[in-house]
């Protein structure tokens, strides 16, 4: 009897927390959240997610085209350095990764799988993207992103590689990809999960 | 009666032009070399046949489309989407207020604001070049742009408004496509004006940094007697898409088979 009690103690329990977590997760974002302009997005495995179904934990972002053939290698490359390095610093796995393509038109599922595996890069740690929905080029200003689709078919484009927050808040920046940004490395060790 | 029937008359068509929206007008498209070698120097460039709203949005339209969508109003944007200064000069964030013309130009207005205006008509900012291209044609040509007394009468309205809050829109005349208020009244933001300042692929990861401290460096001018061009682009150039200007307004453009014909 007392058995039995005890286990539907522990049931409600466990479902007064899981309650929690759905109220915390529907709380409304903050004001600064990228979180707000809302893309719909697939990720290499043709997998469908939104950036705000990550949120409770912080996230490396950084915007990338799949046909680039100088500037986004070596931004894969510079994040893969700047993890190790937190990784070595904490102990602990870095946050994890989503390059987010502006240019969905040629960046298919499988381009994008090409992509990783040429980097040697796997879900869940790392995710390459493609946006399907929404408005990607206010998600890219609000990270301080542009780009320019040239005649030639290749793009102008900035560089950032941001740290988001639990909730989606840019936490720290750097657009250093030829070495290491060692103030962007202390922040990203230093964020921690809600 | 005929007094009724006339104001009757008047109030239809008023609703009809309500009911119509805004004036888009046609600009045929064509092969087009810009003032700026974003794409290398003298590469012409395609331009498809595309609308463009006749006047730049004035106030009374902005106005509108805040009481339609509240979460554009001053007092609850947030500061990404637009900074301080979003329609400061406004009386309240539902009324301009009688020291402002409605059919002013709106100006103190973000990047990411334009952006949101254009949308709820189902439109969006021109690229730079939709914008140069259409603000190239006089009453009679659609690229006037060798012709000095063109760039000088443009330089002398620029500078004749200076310093001064801008006129309504629309006292031009208007231009071969029905446009007007092109290069005179306002500076209006362009969807890709961010990425007009950025390198075309930051190749060396040093001079890719530098390149970004410098902004401006990958930017050069095809004519370099072509002031009010290079006006224009530096008052963009200082911007981020969240800040407003009172000097920067918009207007918006649509596929060409969306507009009324010219």
């Amino acid at each position: 009897m007392i058995r039995r009690w005890t286990l539907l103690t522990l049931l409600m329990m466990s479902a007064w927390t899981g309650a929690v977590q759905a109220g915390a997760a529907a709380t409304a974002l903050p004001a600064s959240s990228v979180y707000r302009t809302a893309l719909a997005l697939r990720d290499q495995a043709g997998h469908p997610f939104t950036l705000g179904s990550l949120r409770g934990h912080p996230l490396i972002v950084s915007m990338i085209y799949a046909s680039c053939q100088e500037a986004c290698p070596m931004t894969v490359e510079a994040i893969k350095r700047i993890r190790a390095a937190v990784e070595a610093r904490t102990g602990r796995s870095a946050p994890p990764v989503v390059l987010v393509s502006f240019d969905p038109a040629h960046d298919t599922v499988r381009a994008l799988a090409m992509m990783a595996s040429m980097h040697h890069v796997e879900a869940p740690a790392w995710r390459l993207a493609r946006p399907e929905q929404g408005d990607v080029r206010a998600f890219a200003a609000t990270l301080g992103v542009s780009y320019r689709r040239r005649p030639n078919g290749d793009f102008s484009h900035n560089i950032e590689i941001v740290l988001l927050d639990a909730d989606g808040r840019i936490a720290a920046k750097t657009s250093e990809v030829g070495a290491l940004d060692p103030g962007f490395v202390a922040q990203v060790s230093r964020a921690d999960a809600r | 009666m005929r007094a009724f029937v006339l104001g009757m008359a008047l109030t239809l068509a008023w609703c009809g032009h309500a009911a119509a929206g805004a004036d888009y007008r046609k600009i045929a498209g064509g092969s087009f070399i810009s003032a700026l070698s974003l794409d290398g120097a003298r590469v012409p460039v395609p331009i498809v046949t595309f609308a463009m709203r006749s006047t730049p949005v004035t106030v009374g339209d902005y106005l509108a489309f805040v009481r339609a969508h509240p979460e554009w109003r001053r007092d609850r944007v947030p500061d990404m989407y637009a900074g301080g200064g979003y329609l400061a000069s406004w009386t309240g964030p539902l009324i301009s207020g009688p020291a402002i013309d409605p059919q002013r130009p709106v100006t103190e207005v973000s990047w990411f604001a334009a952006r949101a205006f254009c949308a709820g008509e189902e439109a969006r900012l021109p690229t730079w070049y939709q914008w140069e291209y259409a603000a190239a044609a006089d009453a009679s040509r659609s690229d006037a742009r060798n012709d000095p007394a063109w760039d000088a009468r443009i330089l002398q309205a620029l500078l004749a408004r200076t310093g001064q809050e801008p006129g309504a829109v629309g006292r031009d005349s208007a231009d071969l496509y029905g446009l007007h208020d092109m290069n005179t009244l306002v500076w209006e933001w362009v969807d890709d004006y961010a990425a007009m300042f950025v390198n075309a692929d930051a190749r060396d990861p040093g001079q890719g940094n530098l390149l970004k401290l410098c902004g401006g460096s990958a930017l050069a001018f095809e004519n370099r007697a072509a002031y009010p061009l290079m006006m224009r682009v530096a008052a963009l150039a200082a911007m981020r898409p969240a800040d407003v200007s009172g000097n920067i307004g918009f207007r918006c453009v649509r596929d060409a088979n969306r507009g009324e014909p010219p």
